[in-house]
């Protein structure tokens, strides 16, 4: 039992790997997954746009992409972008493996995020655009400001998820090759862990792991409640200036 | 307020093969009302979408003060038109003041604070200057459909059409809606209400038209469609409503 517990909770060495997750491992995942997050949004959004569209030339590459990337292993994705385009990559970004990992890890994100945003935006009721275009409002216009506003605020659980999965899909950068500053929290745990022939290492990079998600997935449980009481997340669209919308 | 002459001339609209308008006329004479009747499935309320373009005519004109507008631009012919909504269809994401806010910034390009103190006025005028900051959803079906009636008069809309803009509300809630639509048609606003209440239809309508199966049967003032029915049909019709 004790030899258990030495395995998997050795304070010894999770003392030592503490301080390189959190300066070194923390950050890094930190930074693929949030520049992930960024692209793979505004990415997203354009391909359910695309997705929506009444031309069919539009729609259908839109179609193709997410059944390419929604149906790769992530990992496979993660290689053939990361070191299949490392030649044409090196002149701009020299040979710093995280440009392309996050490309990777954004385009696989885009697929699933696209969904999302196809499917809120489609969950408008019509009568909304309906009311914005017979005030006159143009049809990009009544999209932007009417349509995908509403459909955005509609899937933010499910997109809170998807950010989720970033977090952790963000790990498979590790086999694009990192140098010790380049590690992330799994590479880091996991060298310890190869090296001591202790699993304490890894069990602490999954804690500081879970210190993430754990709270995000409390964020989606909070904004679901939120936007099914009705009532605002936040109380002020730009143009409230009376005082905060309250409903 | 600057208010149009409306003609509907020969007017056809079909959902594939299903034909819904066939052939509707149509004059509804500046600064008055019009009010449509008839059975569910007649015609009614696509006449309304095809007069602002939100259905496409395969046929016919639409004329405001004698000029026709059916080639026109719809985003530019739907700012001359405003459109009363069953269902209020208010942007549920903002707030009751951005709901008018939000069409004169995008359509007429006024500056934030004309159209703040435009939409306030407004506002005013259906007696909601005080729920402004409120959500649509923190208001009463009756003040939702009075705060979308200003939201289509505060583009200045040269006519107003109302797809039965009371149905969709509470009983105690009709009266208040109706009495603004009232004061709007005393007050010169060239109109057109589907509606299927008949009493308003009795008393505030200029003229009363009847259809049926995708076209005006009868029309006339309302003590004539009313009082003395010429049409099988709508003496059918109005032994079934009254």
């Amino acid at each position: 039992m004790s030899d258990l517990l030495d395995t998997f909770l050795n304070w010894d060495y999770i003392a030592e790997v503490l301080p390189d997750l959190l300066t070194t491992g923390l950050v890094n995942t930190l930074v693929l997954a949030g520049f992930s997050a960024v692209l793979g949004t505004v990415l997203g959004l354009g391909l359910a746009l695309l997705g929506l569209s009444h031309r069919r030339w539009l729609r259908w590459p839109a179609r193709v992409y997410t059944d390419i990337f929604r149906g790769l292993p992530a990992i496979v994705t993660i290689l053939l972008v990361g070191q299949g385009l490392a030649v044409v990559a090196r002149p701009l970004f020299g040979t710093n493996p995280y440009p392309l990992g996050i490309l990777a890890l954004s385009l696989i994100a885009s697929a699933y995020i696209g969904e999302i945003f196809r499917a809120g935006i489609q969950s408008v009721d019509k009568g909304q655009s309906e009311a914005a275009r017979a005030l006159g409002m143009t049809h990009t216009a009544t999209m932007a400001r009417v349509v995908v506003p509403q459909g955005i605020r509609r899937v933010l659980p499910a997109l809170v998820n998807q950010f989720i999965s970033l977090v952790k899909d963000s790990s498979l950068v590790y086999f694009l090759g990192l140098l010790a500053s380049q590690r992330e929290l799994f590479r880091i745990g996991q060298d310890l862990a190869a090296n001591t022939g202790n699993l304490s290492p890894l069990v602490a990079a999954g804690l500081v792991y879970l210190a993430i998600t754990v709270p995000l997935t409390h964020l989606v449980n909070f904004v679901d409640r939120r936007l099914r009481d009705g009532r605002p997340v936040r109380g002020g669209d730009t143009l409230d200036e009376l005082e905060p919308a309250r409903g | 307020m600057t208010s149009s002459s409306l003609r509907v001339a020969d007017l056809h609209v079909s959902f594939g093969t299903l034909e819904v308008l066939r052939g509707v006329d149509l004059l509804v004479p500046r600064g008055s009302t019009t009010c449509v009747i008839g059975p569910s499935g007649s015609g009614k309320s696509t006449m309304l979408r095809a007069i602002n373009q939100l259905e496409r005519p395969a046929r016919g004109d639409v004329l405001l003060d004698d000029v026709s507008v059916i080639g026109a631009n719809p985003d530019q012919l739907r700012r001359r038109i405003g459109m009363v909504f069953q269902h209020f269809n208010l942007f549920a994401h903002r707030s009751v003041l951005d709901n008018l806010v939000l069409p004169l910034r995008s359509v007429l390009r006024l500056s934030k604070e004309e159209a703040r103190e435009r939409a306030l006025r407004y506002l005013g005028d259906v007696g909601l200057a005080e729920k402004a900051p409120y959500r649509p959803s923190a208001l009463s079906g009756g003040q939702r459909q009075r705060v979308a009636i200003a939201r289509a008069l505060a583009m200045e809309p040269e006519v107003m059409l109302f797809d039965e803009a009371t149905s969709a509300l509470d009983p105690e809630l009709v009266k208040g809606v109706l009495g603004l639509m009232t004061e709007l048609s005393a007050s010169g606003m060239t109109m057109v209400v589907v509606t299927h209440e008949m009493g308003f239809a009795r008393s505030v309508a200029d003229q009363v038209a009847f259809m049926d199966h995708g076209r005006v049967v009868e029309v006339g003032g309302p003590a004539e469609v009313f009082g003395a029915p010429t049409s099988p049909r709508l003496r059918r019709f109005l032994d079934q409503v009254l």
